[in-house]
């Protein structure tokens, strides 16, 4: 069943997986092949939005997604969002917002909020609803997480 | 960060998480994401059948795939038995199992997957048994019996029990039977709830080694450290001596992972194999194995007079107990102690059973019952409202506990914040005004509903060890797991402003057994009361002790010194006469009177029931806990056409005491009322027989941001408990407890039809409002 390995690019980092079979998820090579525990199993099953990265820019389920189909993609993790150990301006708001409670949530929520912020411009709590319903919180009930989005978005350079 | 001034980062101040930097980032470790050399994977074979004896185990075909390094059954565990109230329940299903996925047997490999493919080649041989999958079947007459043994069964407490009756409580104070004479109006009613998943985003799971002298080192998602070791201990035979609990970040716990999840399992299995074992249950399993909240069936009757005066009530509940006992005792007593609410009703009666039946167990659960009986209870005020033509809120300020008043049972009261919580959550919902507001869409009506209630915190014991370091810095240890509601940035803040240091220079010892003072755990709103306090006294010895060595260095008494911001002692009113944390601990250390370290424990011991005043039979906890109140007030607006309920807007008046931290203050009341919103509006497991039949997130709808209103204002009012730390008590469960009920109130008043029965779907809403047509 085994294939060869597979090239993926995961935070401008080049990895070579071995023993990626074709039903190998992203989500398992990431957390048990790369030791990038940051994306969490909640569901497997696509709803939760623990396991969100980023691929070529846009919000995906990792748990849903075949590894061996992402190796031409650029792939963003949560380990990947602060640059050179600096916070991201959604993390920093999240931190001194009150926003994270359990953190379960928080690497998929924080891709999420990174893809929403692409467009570079002030969100609406609207908006920033909108775009976060694929993320399940069971802590929060929301309003200090899509109020954090909302600051970083008006408030990033 | 850098260190700031004890006034910018103590207690009051909504001081940052100490560890949402770790979250934020991915870095922040939670069970699934531990690895341990040489590590085995484990996986549950569950039962196929609700109720059966077994009769055999094939495990061979299950042995035969490669990578499989052991099966264990029934058979292979020790007799113990474990359960916070009746000890009912082994590690593993042995002789017989009671519901649909209870592990029968568990298999280690070397990877997760040939672990699940083996566990699923286990076959068994069981002889069916009939099955009771509801109260009303586990009663009737000539119903199976799912514990046959449960009149030998170790009790922690002298529990009124027999055939399927786990648990029967009963508490009275007044004279019921004659009071209802002195009504004018009596409401009656049967109110029912379903059983609500946790739905912690984090499934459970344990990762169990042995060191070469056969010790056990545990990590696993838990509320409680100690809980964990005691069970794991007990159900397999083992001096608690030879096992280490430990925690790593725990994704969530709602009382799911307050007692005992897969423990067990793993630590058994790395007993047998000698190599470290992890097991972490997918989502199907976490929904169909760990626990839930009870289902309720309630019949309640109160009776008032023609000025809105209460009177009486009565109350009886049947509560789903599962196939194990687990906390449900506790649940059925604490919620008849919480049915007359925070009111003055004179007489007042409440019984209760518990039932098991072949259903997964039933437990703990943010609001430990009282959601389920406030739901009844505050419906019963407004309908009594409507019927004697008095505002919601004015029935409620002319009955409401005054200060001094006791608790149902006689209990006594020492902080009561209510009347400030209606006041401020009246003004702010700006309720008389409520009528005049018209939906913000057509073809929807509008409406706001009320409810009042209390909760505790407090229960058994508790501990806290504080050391000052060579440098002065300081490490706080209290065994009390952070399960994200933030009580390690909470008692740190309270650590730091007794000690007059920048939080920053506490640091905060993970929760181990080993060395850790006993914490009974994470449940019941309890870490902020009960360790604060212990934080504060043993924060108080350390600082007897640096004035002690202050006063030996200068020569003076020690009721002259003071401690000053920044972590330094100096005599009062002299300003250059002081000495840092530094140069005492340093002496300490090197030169007189030894390393400081202050500690304190104690145990919740104010009674709850006042013999004198009432009779109560068949009560868990002799000694429950302190009270905080609250008011929760909500709009919403149903859709005429589909009869879908939304919260627009929220206005939830807590008492907590003292906000510590009133940011995460916040946290728990806006998380904690969208937990019950959902529980409301939308979350049922639903049952066909013994089979949940939703186990999955697609099916089981808990509230997404679409479905959960930003417009939540949450309200802190600070009624002082005189013994709380800096006045403190809690704020986990309280928030959550009156939702339901004002949800409920709220749907009552737009569509003019009550709902007695949650979740208070669309389908419900449309026939109550279309009965309402046919009948005008």
């Amino acid at each position: 069943m085994s294939t060869d390995a597979i090239k993926l690019m995961i935070n401008g980092v080049g990895h070579s997986v071995a023993g990626v079979t074709a039903g190998t998820t992203l989500l398992t090579v990431l957390r048990e092949k790369l030791a990038l525990t940051g994306a969490k199993r909640g569901c497997n099953q696509g709803v939760c939005g623990a396991c969100t990265v980023m691929v070529d820019g846009a919000p995906m389920r990792s748990c849903l997604s075949l590894a061996a189909n992402c190796t031409d993609q650029d792939i963003t993790t949560v380990e990947g969002l602060a640059l050179d150990g600096a916070l991201s301006s959604v993390q920093q708001e999240f931190v001194s917002g009150n926003a994270v409670q359990c953190g379960f949530c928080s690497p998929g929520i924080m891709i999420s909020a990174h893809a929403l912020l692409r467009g570079n411009r002030a969100l609406t709590a609207e908006e920033v609803r909108a775009g976060l319903s694929g993320n399940l919180c069971r802590c929060s009930g929301y309003k200090k997480i899509v109020e954090a989005i909302v600051k970083a978005s008006e408030t990033r350079p | 960060m850098s260190s700031l001034d004890t006034t910018e980062t103590g207690v009051g101040t909504s001081l940052p998480r100490a560890d949402a930097r770790d979250k934020v980032t991915g870095r922040a470790q939670y069970i699934a994401d531990m690895v341990r050399p040489g590590m085995l994977y484990a996986a549950i074979h569950g039962s196929t059948v609700a109720h059966a004896r077994i009769k055999g185990y094939d495990c061979n075909e299950a042995l035969a795939v490669p990578g499989v390094a052991c099966v264990l059954t029934g058979k292979d565990f020790p007799d113990g038995r474990m359960g916070a109230f009746i000890k009912d329940e082994h590690a593993i299903a042995k002789d017989k199992v009671r519901y649909l996925g209870e592990p029968v047997a568990v298999v280690a490999a070397e990877d997760e997957s040939t672990a699940r493919r083996a566990a699923a080649l286990v076959r068994m041989e069981y002889e069916d048994l009939p099955v009771v999958a509801t109260p009303e079947e586990a009663m009737a007459d000539g119903a199976a019996v799912v514990h046959e043994g449960l009149t030998d069964y170790f009790k922690v407490f002298p529990v009124i029990c027999g055939g399927n009756i786990a648990s029967e409580t009963s508490i009275e104070e007044g004279d019921v039977e004659s009071a209802w004479d002195d009504c004018d109006i009596i409401v009656e009613g049967e109110f029912e709830t379903p059983a609500q998943a946790h739905l912690s985003i984090e499934p459970v799971g344990a990762l169990a080694e042995i060191d070469a002298e056969g010790r056990v080192t545990l990590w696993s998602a838990n509320q409680s450290v100690f809980r964990v070791q005691a069970n794991v201990c007990e159900s397999l035979q083992l001096p608690m001596s030879k096992l280490r609990s430990l925690t790593p970040k725990v994704g969530a716990g709602f009382g799911n992972k307050m007692e005992p999840h897969v423990q067990p399992l793993v630590v058994q299995l790395a007993l047998k194999t000698g190599r470290p074992v992890k097991l972490i249950l997918n989502r199907v399993e976490d929904f169909e194995i760990v626990r839930a909240r009870h289902p309720f069936k309630i019949r309640c009757k109160t009776g008032a007079r023609k000025d809105g005066t209460l009177v009486a009530r009565e109350l009886e509940a049947i509560l789903d107990c599962g196939a194990y006992g687990d906390d449900s005792p506790g649940v059925l007593g604490y919620s008849l102690l919480m049915s007359r609410g925070p009111y003055r009703i004179p007489n007042c009666r409440c019984h209760g059973k518990l039932v098991y039946t072949n259903r997964m167990r039933f437990g703990a659960f943010r609001g430990f019952g009282n959601p389920q009986v406030t739901f009844a209870t505050e419906q019963q005020l407004d309908e009594i409202a409507e019927l004697l033509g008095i505002d919601s809120f004015d029935l409620r300020e002319k009955n409401i506990m005054q200060p001094g008043d006791r608790w149902f049972g006689g209990g006594e009261v020492a902080s009561n914040g209510l009347a400030e919580c209606l006041g401020k959550a009246k003004a702010a919902s700006d309720w008389r005004a409520a009528g005049t507001r018209a939906p913000t869409t057509s073809g929807t009506r509008r409406a706001l509903g009320v409810a009042a209630c209390a909760h505790i915190s407090g229960l058994l014991g508790t501990g806290a060890i504080v050391r000052l370091l060579e440098d002065g810095s300081v490490v706080l240890n209290t065994g009390a797991v952070d399960i994200g509601q933030g009580s390690d940035t909470v008692l740190t803040q309270m650590c730091a402003s007794t000690l007059k240091v920048p939080a920053d220079r506490v640091a905060i010892a993970s929760p181990d057994t080993d060395g850790s003072p006993y914490n009974w755990g994470t449940t019941a709103s309890r870490v902020t009361y009960t360790t604060g306090r212990s934080v504060v006294a043993a924060s108080e010895v350390v600082a007897g002790q640096i004035k002690q060595q202050a006063s030996e260095i200068f020569e003076c008494a020690v009721e002259d010194l003071e401690l000053r911001d920044g972590g330094r002692v100096g005599i009062v009113g002299v300003p250059d006469r002081e000495l840092t944390y530094f140069e005492i601990s340093a002496r300490a250390h090197w030169a007189a009177g030894g390393p400081i370290v202050g500690s304190d424990t104690w145990v919740f011991d104010q009674p709850s029931v006042d013999p004198k005043r009432a009779v109560a039979t068949g009560l868990p906890f002799p000694q429950i806990g302190v009270y905080s109140f609250g008011c929760l007030v909500v709009a919403v607006e149903i859709d005429e056409t589909t009869g879908k309920t939304e919260v627009t807007d929220v206005w939830s008046a807590m008492d907590v005491g003292k906000a510590i931290n009133p940011g995460s203050v916040e946290g728990q009341i806006e998380g904690g009322f969208v937990q019950g919103m959902g529980f409301a509006l939308t979350e049922e497991m639903v049952f066909d027989g013994p089979r949940l039949v939703n186990p999955s997130m697609l099916d089981y709808k808990v509230p997404t941001t679409l479905d959960s209103p930003l417009e939540i204002e949450s309200i802190i009012v600070e009624a002082a408990e005189p013994d709380g730390p800096f006045g403190a008590k809690g704020v986990g469960e309280v928030g959550l407890v009156p939702v339901p009920a004002a949800i409920a109130n709220a749907v009552a008043a737009a569509t003019r039809c009550r709902q007695r029965r949650l979740p208070i779907i669309p389908e419900r809403v449309l026939n109550g409002m279309l009965e309402q047509s046919v009948e005008n």
